[in-house]
């Protein structure tokens, strides 16, 4: 028999690579251009909406519904990139968080019109409702599977970005952008690539996250303070500082709601501020 | 008037500086017209007031000390929360209650500003956020105290100097929020026009190289931030006051977005930003809002994708730059 400590740790787990996949991408591309996008969890809750009328709508299975979801936040992100972002590579912290906060209450009125204000139902399949028995221990079917993305997932970022080319680029581009420029890269290209992935990522992660937390039109709010609290905590540009904090912030929100339920939120703020002043720029963080 | 400023004496700059324009002038006589002219939206604006009050806070450390901040709500929560216990519990005199809001957001501010002062960029907003909701949570927790989400109840407020009550017509409320802002005002503006505040906008442009001819960088953010969340807690002094209650509202992310988006429609970094910015956004609220209250948060992206593309500094820097190209002197 396992102790139920594992299953609160499984769960947070769980959480955790759900968090990752919303956050690893405003990382990546926080690191590359140093732009704060707040509108990261609108293109999430984009990808969210995605599945939802794919399924709701033309009965498309889930698992159908991700790639597409996945794709449309890719491709939306990448419009707003070239057409508003670019202006503002330069501009001050203030002008970037403004334009994007904007974008985002943008993003939570039209979801509001054409969705309406109240949580959207989906059907997972069958075999992803059960769970099943370890030793004494409830594992939910549909949180394995997210743990299981969230390794594929990682496993493939981090092999794309040791071992190829683009991924060669885009850690010079991190590392030193006016180098790597110098050096013939075309970091405006790579930026809008990684852009659109990171994006893409997050709808993926915003159309897994919708049988665990729900979706509505404030998703773009809520998460997106556990997006930037990853994002601090775990430090720009890196993969792994992303995954530790996400599975730190999940386990911690998981173990403080199942623990001490009455403190609420409060314990990842805490652990946010905490890390954060022992550690400015994150766990892994280089600046 | 940039070439005499090389030649004139540093007193006579900043004497210059601190000169009343007639602007200014009708500016104030101007809020005196909803006496006369909307007697039915006194309470409206005594709230603009209070708007424009947390927004003139939030300026002197974003505006003039570049400290970007989004959790500036936190010091209007702790000095609401703190006029609505005080009158509560103790007694509903409103003048002390100010004070003791005041001193305590200052104290919270003073604590918090060596944290503060440390970072800057995406920490420093991390950092600011994550204080704001910790406070906001702490405040949920605390229902026995602050009331939870149904508010504080039971805050009775005595009439001002013992004359004048705060009524539902607001006539009171509004000349008090007015009396009030004008005097943090006229208290800021000195600040402005002062060797401290040269020093606050040096901070802003150059955080590293001010030290390096005798201004503290850190000292001097420690300082404003102490007093802008002491005015930040008059604010919510003063709405606690004014409405007899306080909710959990005040504490909110959502307080601390909308007065960021007052400032910055009005224009950062002037003293009129935060004014001018509160009373548009307020009004306008209260006309959307009773169109389509869920699409009220369309309009503010719109507006702020706008501002940030075609108007930098806000209304009233696209004023004076009107102005100027009139006058080309």
């Amino acid at each position: 028999m396992l102790p139920p400590v594992l299953g609160v740790l499984f769960d947070g787990i769980a959480y955790g690579m759900l968090l990752f996949l919303l956050s690893v991408g405003l990382s990546v591309t926080l690191g590359l251009m140093n732009f704060v996008n707040l509108a990261h969890c609108a293109f999430a809750m984009l990808g969210g909406y995605v599945t939802v009328s794919l399924m709701n709508e033309l009965h498309w299975p889930f698992f159908a519904t991700l790639p597409m979801a996945f794709l449309a936040a890719a491709l939306v992100s990448v419009l707003f990139e070239r057409t508003l972002y670019r202006r503002l590579y330069r501009a001050s912290d203030l002008d970037q968080v403004l334009l994007t906060i904007g974008l985002a209450f943008i993003s939570v009125a039209v979801a509001a019109y054409f969705f309406g204000t109240t949580q959207q139902p989906i059907d997972v399949p069958v075999y992803m409702r059960g769970s099943f028995n370890v030793l004494g221990l409830n594992i939910a079917a549909y949180r394995l599977f997210l743990v299981g993305i969230g390794v594929v997932v990682t496993l493939i970022l981090v092999g794309a970005l040791e071992y190829t080319r683009f991924g060669a680029q885009v850690r010079a581009a991190v590392d030193n952008q006016r180098m790597a420029s110098g050096l013939g890269i075309n970091v405006e290209r790579t930026f809008a690539i990684t852009f659109a992935l990171g994006s893409g990522l997050a709808g993926l992660g915003g159309s897994l996250a919708i049988e665990i937390v729900g979706l509505d039109p404030n998703f773009a709010f809520t998460y997106l303070v556990y997006v930037l609290i990853i994002v601090s905590v775990g430090g720009l540009g890196s993969i792994a500082g992303s995954f530790a904090a996400a599975c730190l912030i999940g386990i911690s929100d998981i173990a403080g709601k199942y623990y001490v339920p009455q403190l609420g939120a409060f314990l990842i703020y805490l652990v946010m501020v905490v890390v954060l002043m022992w550690r400015p720029s994150g766990l892994f963080g280089r600046r | 008037m940039a070439l005499t400023d090389a030649n004139a004496s540093p007193q006579q700059y900043l004497q210059r500086l601190s000169r009343w324009h007639p602007f200014e002038i009708a500016f104030w006589l101007v809020t005196l017209l909803p006496f006369v002219l909307f007697p039915n939206y006194l309470s409206l604006a005594s709230q603009v007031a209070v708007g424009a009050l947390f927004a003139l806070s939030l300026d002197l450390i974003l505006g003039y000390a570049g400290i970007v901040s989004l959790g500036h709500a936190a010091f209007f929560g702790i000095g609401a929360y703190t006029a609505g216990l005080f009158s509560k519990f103790v007694w509903g005199e409103p003048l002390s209650g100010l004070v003791i809001g005041a001193a305590m957001a200052a104290l919270v501010g003073y604590a918090s500003s060596f944290i503060v002062a440390r970072f800057r960029h995406l920490t420093l907003i991390m950092i600011t956020l994550g204080l704001g909701l910790l406070l906001q949570e702490a405040g949920n927790s605390a229902g026995w105290l602050t009331g939870g989400s149904d508010g504080l109840q039971g805050v009775e407020i005595w009439p001002l100097f013992g004359l004048f009550k705060f009524d539902i017509y607001g006539t009171t409320s509004y000349a008090y929020s007015l009396a009030v802002l004008f005097l943090v005002f006229l208290f800021a503006r000195r600040l402005i026009h002062s060797t401290f505040g040269l020093a606050l906008r040096g901070i802003r442009e150059n955080w590293v190289r001010m030290p390096l001819i005798g201004a503290d960088s850190r000292a001097h953010i420690r300082k404003i931030y102490t007093i802008a969340a002491a005015m930040a807690g008059i604010a919510g002094a003063v709405i606690a006051q004014t409405t007899q209650t306080v909710s959990l509202e005040a504490l909110s992310f959502e307080r601390s977005a909308d007065v960021l988006v007052m400032l910055v429609l009005g224009g950062a970094g002037r003293l009129y930003g935060g004014l001018v910015g509160a009373a548009i956004f307020m009004v306008a609220r209260d006309q959307f809002s009773g169109i389509a209250p869920q699409y009220w948060y369309f309009w503010i992206g719109i507006l702020l994708v706008t501002v940030v593309l075609v108007l930098p500094n806000g209304i009233l820097g696209g004023l004076s730059r009107l102005y100027a190209r009139r006058r080309p002197q």
